[in-house]
């Protein structure tokens, strides 16, 4: 088994008046085909961790390697163009644009990566949408959309390109409990049947159990880890 | 790209009233430096086609630009000369004839010599002084804008022969004379001949209304005791802006000063020049205006939709994308505001274009504005129009590139 994302003692400090270290020394490798959950107090850098992952953020030292290849040489328009085709990101708040309906939104990316004609495209994010059970709700706009299902169109987006991992901030963050339990057996179906990797940020300790590996930070180190699959 | 373009179209939809605005504000602009760009061409086109009309476009006169040279300063490498008294010369262009056949021969277009001569008009104990301008009448005629301004008339009276003379309104008025009447001319020579009144021209330009008696060329030789001798050719040419060309040959050929046209109105064509850049500052303000009501609807939408530009960052779209974004939005609305610009300029134009009006009391009579229609006008509107409006749009669009998508995504939540 390949690793998706490695890192190599990953560190990320923000220079303000009081330089603030957000995360430390983090090195991990994520592989295939893996449900990790990022656990651990505020402030301790779990959301911090998981956008350097994305590629959202650059660490102020060490390395990280997406699909054995080092990030810290690309260039802007290189970073981007990596998220766009093997990252998807699912944030605690849906963040679809408005003006959009929830077919345009999942077509967004796809668009963007221009791989498919346009007719493939609406039926990929049809297909995707439906299997959420979004079927009905193909031409609301987000404002029409109940939290839950926001989060499933955000998911499908996340999705659009078949990217092998999704990144997930505090997800259910917004969620009643039902809506909650929905989108985590979303998630793990992504895992166990998709073949995806998910990293979930979540401060649900009880939903943390049920992945199969944590990494619970603590000041931005890692200070626990669990189920960690051998080879690693 | 056409993603892109979807998305700006949203941003600016969504904005219906504010970029209706800034629309208009750029239509304002884009319309306003049409129609006065319309109108200053159209007056500078109006005067430039005066001066053209009215004046020979080179006139050969008898005199020469420096001093003549004296042959001791050609035989001796340094010559002092002092006290010259150079010699007294009456005769005008030398070898008129031999100069007329080579202008004929080359010259595009058609020219007429004369000479002038200083002199007095007297009647009734009444003085005026003026040039005497001995002519022949058919070639003047195809040379002079007179022919056009007769009151009472022409050229051709002169052509019968006899001692006609014509004269400016102004002047038969001022000595109290009428088409008919017998004046005398006295040159300044001292010699003096009667001339009867035979056609009377009204110009508007008040030098030669009251300063200008035209006479058959063989009377003004005689009246100034210059006998076959002329001392000016004009030319008009075909093609005026050929004029400097033409009038250097002349000058290199016969050797006496060749003026054309444009030398001669130099200093108004450099008023001209200084009009058109005062003209293209003030169409350079109007866009600048109309920039900034791009600039601040850019920039709104930029901090409006910042959420929505880390969400696109995220997705993995480019830093040059989202400066694309915003920079199309602004030129969006910069060609919007062109096209309508350009409707409200023919429109403005095309009303200025209807106005009447006259001015009888300076005798010029000017019945409507004169206005250009040119397409460069269009273009140069809009051209500035877009460039102010891709600058105002790159200015936001560039901050909103910056923007780091981590700070705005921790901000919301």
């Amino acid at each position: 088994m390949t690793s998706l994302i490695e890192t190599t003692d990953l560190t990320r400090i923000l220079h303000e008046t009081v330089p603030v270290t957000l995360v430390r020394d983090i090195t991990l490798s994520i592989g295939e085909r893996e449900f990790v959950a990022v656990t651990g107090p505020s402030g301790s850098g779990k959301s911090s961790l998981l956008y350097l992952l994305g590629l959202l953020d650059r660490p102020t030292a060490g390395t990280i390697k997406v699909r054995g290849r080092d990030a810290e040489p690309m260039s802007e328009r290189e970073r981007a163009a990596t998220r766009l085709a093997n990252i998807g990101f699912v944030f605690q708040f849906h963040f679809l644009l408005p003006e959009f309906t929830a077919r345009e939104n999942v077509e967004i990316p796809m668009r963007k990566l221009a791989r498919l004609t346009r007719a493939e495209m609406r039926e990929r994010a049809t297909a995707l949408l439906s299997s959420l059970g979004l079927e009905d709700h193909l031409h609301k706009r987000p404002d029409q959309l109940s939290g839950g299902q926001r989060q499933r169109v955000a998911v499908a987006r996340a999705l659009a390109n078949d990217p092998p991992l999704i990144l997930a901030d505090e997800p259910t963050g917004s969620l009643d409990s039902k809506s909650s339990e929905q989108v985590f057996a979303i998630l793990e179906a992504l895992v166990n049947e998709r073949g995806k990797t998910v990293v979930a940020v979540t401060h649900d300790l009880d939903m943390a159990a049920r992945m199969h590996r944590q990494i619970h930070l603590v000041d931005g180190r890692i200070s626990e880890e669990e189920g960690a699959k051998p080879g690693f | 790209m056409h993603l892109i373009l979807d998305i700006a179209w949203t941003h600016i939809a969504g904005r219906g009233r504010q970029t209706f605005v800034a629309i208009v504000g750029v239509a304002v602009g884009v319309g306003f430096s049409i129609a006065m760009a319309a109108l200053m061409q159209g007056g500078q086109d109006d005067f430039v086609r005066q001066l053209v009309d009215t004046m020979p476009h080179v006139e050969v006169s008898d005199e020469q630009r420096s001093a003549r040279r004296q042959p001791a300063e050609d035989v001796f490498e340094v010559a002092a000369i002092s006290g010259l008294r150079p010699r007294d010369d009456r005769r005008g262009i030398i070898n008129p004839t031999a100069a007329q056949a080579w202008l004929d021969e080359w010259t595009p277009g058609r020219f007429a010599a004369r000479l002038n001569a200083e002199g007095v008009i007297r009647y009734s104990g009444r003085e005026v002084g003026a040039v005497v301008i001995g002519i022949d009448p058919e070639r003047e005629a195809s040379v002079s804008p007179i022919v056009e301004d007769f009151r009472e008339g022409s050229f051709d009276a002169l052509t019968a022969g006899g001692n006609n003379v014509v004269i400016g309104d102004t002047m038969a008025s001022r000595l109290g004379a009428g088409l008919g009447d017998t004046i005398t001319a006295v040159s300044s020579e001292g010699l003096t001949r009667n001339f009867k009144i035979v056609g009377l021209f009204h110009t508007g330009t008040t030098a030669r209304d009251e300063g200008e008696a035209y006479v058959l060329a063989k009377n003004a030789q005689i009246l100034s005791n210059r006998p076959n001798a002329i001392n000016r050719i004009s030319i008009k040419l075909d093609n005026p802006n050929a004029a400097p060309a033409i009038a250097r040959r002349v000058e290199a050929e016969l050797g006496y000063k060749a003026v054309a046209w444009q030398e001669a109105n130099e200093s108004i064509l450099e008023a001209l020049v200084v009009r058109n850049v005062i003209m293209y500052t003030v169409v350079a303000a109007i866009m600048l205006v109309a920039g900034f009501g791009i600039f601040n609807i850019i920039s709104t939408i930029t901090h409006e939709k910042a959420r929505d530009i880390a969400i696109m960052k995220s997705l993995g779209f480019s830093e040059a994308d989202m400066r694309r974004l915003f920079v199309l939005e602004g030129v969006a609305i910069g060609g919007a505001g062109s096209l309508f610009g350009w409707a409200l300029g023919f429109s403005i134009t095309y009303a200025l274009s209807l106005v009447h009006f006259e001015i009888a009391a300076t005798g010029q009579e000017m019945t409507r504005l004169p206005i250009a229609w040119s397409m460069l006008h269009y273009l140069i509107a809009t051209a500035s129009a877009l460039g102010s409006a891709a600058v105002a749009g790159y200015l936001p669009a560039r901050r909103a590139a910056h923007l780091n998508p981590v700070d705005i995504i921790r901000g919301a939540t």
